[in-house]
């Protein structure tokens, strides 16, 4: 295989660039010599401080040569080097000097050159020249400056704002990539100021804007400006609609895809608007170019999403796409059909669909079985021939995470649909049977243990479950052990049978799976037809309602520092902690399937139980329930910045004052905050921890605390008042006078309000956990929430109003849903576990409806939680 | 920022080597991870014949659009959210700029000859991610007019024929 740069070697080259010191300079051997350098560091080849540097003043005498391609080389050259400051000046003069050439190609690459390598001291010196270079007459020259000013702006803003004429004119140049580069800048240095952009977009949309590329542009800054504009209430109409729909006729496939996509992407967009921009895509999907179609495609998928009955015109076009030589286009085609389809014609769908999936990649088929899994949902009737698909492709070779989907999309079809149920159990123990991934193994024999035993034959699943006690490896034997025990525990007729099999696990060689068998071996009975008892199966298999990550770092601890008594496991906190956003959005978005439900992140509530318990005056309050997210009692930025976090006890409530003192003349001493709780009248204050000193940016906390009626979940308003000793303070030497004055902060009121007595405390299975409540717990009724601004707000409203957790991202509302269920899970005050579904409407007129059912572990709870709803 | 941007043009062979790759955004910070997305892309491209019209593939939350000659693959890299259409545009204009230059004769042993036109070439389609010119006449013009009047480089019998058909290209565009 030939090739010039064939046993090329870095040492050699560098050698070789000796021939640019020569006083006779061989023009075409110094490029090659360049070419080579440029090979290397293309390949990926990495040179050291002093080879570049080595480099780099060699090729600084090139300048020397008058010989135009060398000079080209040589400018590729400095770029790839990038050097330090220092060097910059060595070549800075030969670059202005061809900044100023008559060789309008000297120019334009000198300008980009030096823009690239240049730093904001040199960039004023050649400031000038750039101005004129931008209104040039040749479009090279100018699309070089312009170009390097939309790089320098974000190095150097307030010398490239000071361009804005000259870019301003450049903006009517004839050359379209000039007006593309002018539009680009002068966006850029107008973006912060939106009256000045969409006064830019008004003019330009009157249409003198010639080049694609910069239509394209405008396109996206008039969407900008929609956005930003919102709808004519008047008329109803959207300021610039027209623009974008002319656009829709342009010449340019690419403006044409532009002004679609951004019409497809304006928020509340109508039928009656989305209708030209669909009328293009749809042409646009039987191109012969590729890039085309998928472009349409892709566009539609999305626009299927909230609309899909705009896009079931495209179906026939669709459907025809499923064959695509490009198999993005295709899995993009079949989704979009999924989300389209109606009723009638999933059996159809499925047949063209069982063709396809064998020759596809798994990151193909796991969009298409998330999609399948949704049309299932939205099409219960048809879930049998839905699940015969889905267990087919199990069969079939594939990776874990394809497995894992399909296995996900299996157990969710058989928690929201009843009549799928036993089969798609029996689908589930025919995999495990030739189960390669662990994980998902022990998964379902976990869910085959909750649901099996429901059904109306358990004993079919027992000859599955016990096939893995011999056949598989520790982890999964350990779980098959405990599945079986389920069973025994659930089912009072299998029990002798299940004795027998577990009798049998006693002798496995991994001391789990010993340890299981003869842990339930001794505390499921005596082996005989007989009702296990309900304490027994709440210990074995109840829920464990401690976040896992909170019970971790108890027994850490305890291990840390053992006591006499054994580990309580009812000093482990349960308040989940709040999840940072970034995790909430990934785990909030997609349905979970088998997976456990998101662990409990790390706690501030052990900081506040430490804080609290090392002082004294509080110790004698027993365990911390639950404390508040601060809340701010000041406005930002004010002389002195106060939070308040509510402690929750049994019988009382601290109120800790998180102080920041932001002024550095001044030291303040012996804080306290004056409570006035006359609107809380069953609170009585009982004691104060005042803050000896607090000094500039150094936050320090007061605290307050309060008796109130045991078990009760009291509420008030508290009005406080900050009081201190102020000091000036000497700041060159940090020195406090001796004397100060005291002085009073007024500080914002606060409420303790019902939530504050409930813990956001999640459970894994909703459903389970709600139908083993006692039923006459429940409490039911409706209640009128009048106007609100969307029924997401008013979801959220009533979360917040009660503080508890929302379960299985019950929380999220689908935009447009006219009808939403909320499930929160929770631990009143007293440590009793409650449960709430909500369910909402809206009407047209935004009057929103809730119905609130309840159930608890004390009525009176469940009580107490409608009335929260009731006066809030 | 609203700009369309580049994140990449690459110039591969049939065994997915890089002959000629610039990179314009910070996604691949050393050269293992650009060897990395180089291999996935040839390997997700491979199959494909995009030959006739250029094709398009995306993964890892970017597009990729492409064109294969001979024994040479192109591609234009741009984010999820990019223009398609305006990445095709791109490679088209790279694309074809190439071809011009090499009069035809595009393969890899011409390209790995004429190397030097092949850099300025990228140099002319993109400025830091931003798309500095798309007619592939243009591109070429400029840098065969660089090359002009210089010796004949690596290849002197192939280069300067590559000269004479480029400035002639050159002119005929201009006379259209």
């Amino acid at each position: 295989d030939y090739s010039p740069f064939l046993g090329i070697e870095k040492g050699a080259v560098l050698q070789e660039a000796r021939v640019f010191n020569d006083p006779q300079l061989d023009a075409r051997r110094c490029s090659q010599v360049i070419t080579k350098l440029l090979y290397l560091l293309n390949q990926g080849e990495t040179f050291t401080k002093a080879e570049a540097t080595g480099v780099f003043f060699a090729v600084t005498k090139l300048f020397q040569s008058r010989d135009i391609g060398l000079r080209r080389m040589v400018y590729l050259m400095i770029k790839e080097i990038s050097p330090s400051a220092d060097e910059v000046i060595i070549v800075t003069s030969s670059l202005m000097k061809d900044m100023n050439s008559r060789t309008d190609m000297y120019r334009a690459n000198a300008i980009r050159v030096l823009c690239r390598i240049t730093d904001g001291t040199l960039l004023t010196q050649i400031e000038r020249y750039l101005k004129q270079a931008i209104v040039d007459k040749n479009p090279v020259v100018a699309s070089a400056a312009l170009v390097s000013g939309i790089h320098l702006l974000q190095t150097n803003p307030e010398i490239v704002k000071r361009w804005s004429n000259e870019v301003q004119e450049a903006v009517q140049s004839k050359a379209a990539l000039v007006q593309f580069h002018a539009l680009g800048l002068l966006h850029q240095i107008r973006q912060n100021d939106r009256l000045a952009v969409s006064k830019l977009v008004t003019s330009l949309t009157k249409g003198a804007v010639r080049s694609p590329l910069a239509q394209c542009l405008l396109i996206r800054y008039t969407s900008q400006v929609i956005r930003e504009s919102g709808v004519n209430n008047q008329t109803g109409d959207r300021p610039f609609y027209d623009y974008l729909e002319n656009c829709l006729r342009h010449k340019a496939e690419m403006v044409i895809f532009e002004a679609a996509r951004a019409i497809t992407e304006l928020t509340n967009v109508t039928t009656r608007e989305l209708t030209p921009a669909i009328t293009v895509l749809q042409l646009f999907l039987s191109s012969s170019k590729p890039v085309l179609r998928f472009a349409a495609v892709r566009t539609l998928n999305k626009v299927a999403m909230t609309h899909p009955m705009a896009v079931t015109n495209c179906n026939i076009d669709m459907e025809s796409l499923i064959s695509d030589q490009n198999r993005s286009i295709a899995t993009l085609a079949i989704t979009t059909l999924l989300k389209t389809g109606n009723e009638s014609s999933v059996d159809r769908l499925m047949k063209q669909i069982t063709n396809f999936m064998s020759d596809i990649a798994d990151e193909f088929k796991i969009v298409v079985v998330e999609a399948i899994r949704s049309l299932c949902l939205k099409f219960p009737l048809k879930y049998r021939s839905l699940m015969n698909f889905l267990s087919n492709i199990l069969r079939e070779e594939g990776g874990f995470e394809y497995k894992k989907a399909i296995v996900d999309s299996i157990v969710i079809l058989i928690r929201d649909i009843p009549d799928a149920k036993e089969g798609g159990l029996l689908h589930l123990c025919e995999f495990i049977e030739d189960c390669e991934f662990t994980y998902l193994s022990t998964q379902i024999l976990h869910f085959l243990g909750n649901e099996g035993p429901k059904t109306s034959d358990p004993s079919k699943y027992i000859r599955y479950i016990y096939n893995r006690v011999i056949l598989e490896n520790a982890t999964v034997r350990a779980s098959a052990v405990s599945t079986l025990a389920k069973f025994g525990a659930m089912v009072d007729s299998l029990k002798p049978r299940i004795f027998v099999l577990l009798r049998r696990c006693l002798f496995d060689n991994d001391d789990e799976v010993r340890d299981r068998a003869t842990l339930y071996l001794n505390t499921l009975g005596d082996g005989s037809v007989a009702e296990t008892d309900k304490e027994v199966k709440e210990f074995l298999f109840g829920p464990l309602d401690i976040p896992l990550k909170n019970m971790e770092t108890s027994l850490k601890n305890y291990i840390q520092d053992p006591l006499e008594e054994p580990f309580d496991i009812n000093s482990v906190p349960k308040e989940v902690k709040s999840q940072p956003l970034a995790e909430k959005k990934a785990s909030g978005k997609k349905p979970t399937g088998l997976g456990a439900p998101p662990a409990a992140p790390a706690s501030a509530a052990d900081a506040y139980e430490k804080l609290l318990s090392s002082i004294p005056e509080f110790a004698a309050f027993g365990k911390l329930f639950k404390s508040s997210a601060p809340v701010e009692l000041t406005e930002a930025e004010t002389e002195y910045a106060v939070n308040v976090v509510k402690h929750i006890f049994d019988s009382h409530v601290v109120f800790q004052y998180n102080c920041t003192n932001t002024i550095p003349e001044q030291l303040l001493e012996n804080v306290t905050v004056i409570v006035d709780a006359s609107e809380a009248e069953e609170f009585s204050e009982v004691g104060t921890k005042p803050l000896r000193s607090l000094p500039y940016d150094t936050p320090a906390q007061t605290f307050v605390a309060f008796e109130k009626p045991e078990g009760v979940p009291a509420a008030g308003k508290f009005s406080n008042v900050l009081r201190f000793t102020v000091k000036e303070v000497d700041t060159s030497t940090g020195e406090p006078e001796d004397d100060g004055v005291e002085d009073e902060y007024q500080l914002e009121d606060f409420e303790v309000v019902a939530a504050d007595y409930i813990l956001k405390v999640g459970v894994s299975n909703f459903k389970n956990a709600w139908e083993s409540m006692v039923p006459e717990t429940e409490r039911v009724d409706e209640y009128g929430l009048g106007p609100r601004e969307s029924l997401a707000e008013a979801v959220n409203a009533v979360i917040n109003l009660l503080g508890m957790q929302p379960c299985e991202g019950t929380e999220v509302v689908q935009s447009n849903s006219r009808s939403h269920t909320c499930l929160l899970s929770g631990v009143y005050i007293g440590n009793v576990k409650v449960l709430v579904r909500l369910s909402f409407g809206i009407d047209g007129a935004k009057e929103v409806a809730m119905k609130l059912a309840v159930r608890s572990e004390d009525v009176s709870v469940s009580d107490a939680i409608h009335e929260i709803v009731a006066s809030g | 920022d609203l700009c369309p941007s580049v994140k990449n043009i690459l110039l591969l062979d049939s065994e997915g080597k890089r002959i000629a790759a610039k990179y314009f955004s910070d996604d691949w910070p050393t050269n293992n991870a650009k060897d990395a997305f180089e291999k996935t892309v040839f390997t997700k491209t491979q199959k494909t014949n995009a030959r006739t019209e250029a094709d398009i593939v995306m993964f890892e939350n970017k597009i990729v659009v492409f064109k294969f000659v001979q024994d040479l693959h192109f591609y234009v890299t741009g984010g999820e959210d990019e223009n398609e259409l305006i990445l095709a545009t791109v490679l088209q204009g790279f694309f074809d700029a190439v071809g011009i230059l090499l009069r035809g004769n595009v393969d890899k042993k011409e390209a790995l000859e004429n190397l030097d036109l092949i850099l300025m070439c990228l140099d002319e389609v993109v400025d830091g991610g931003i798309v500095l010119e798309t007619d592939a006449n243009s591109i070429a013009g400029k840098v065969a007019s660089h090359s002009i009047d210089s010796g004949a480089p690596l290849s002197e019998q192939t280069i300067s024929q590559a000269l004479a058909t480029a400035r002639e290209h050159f002119t005929r565009s201009l006379l259209r």
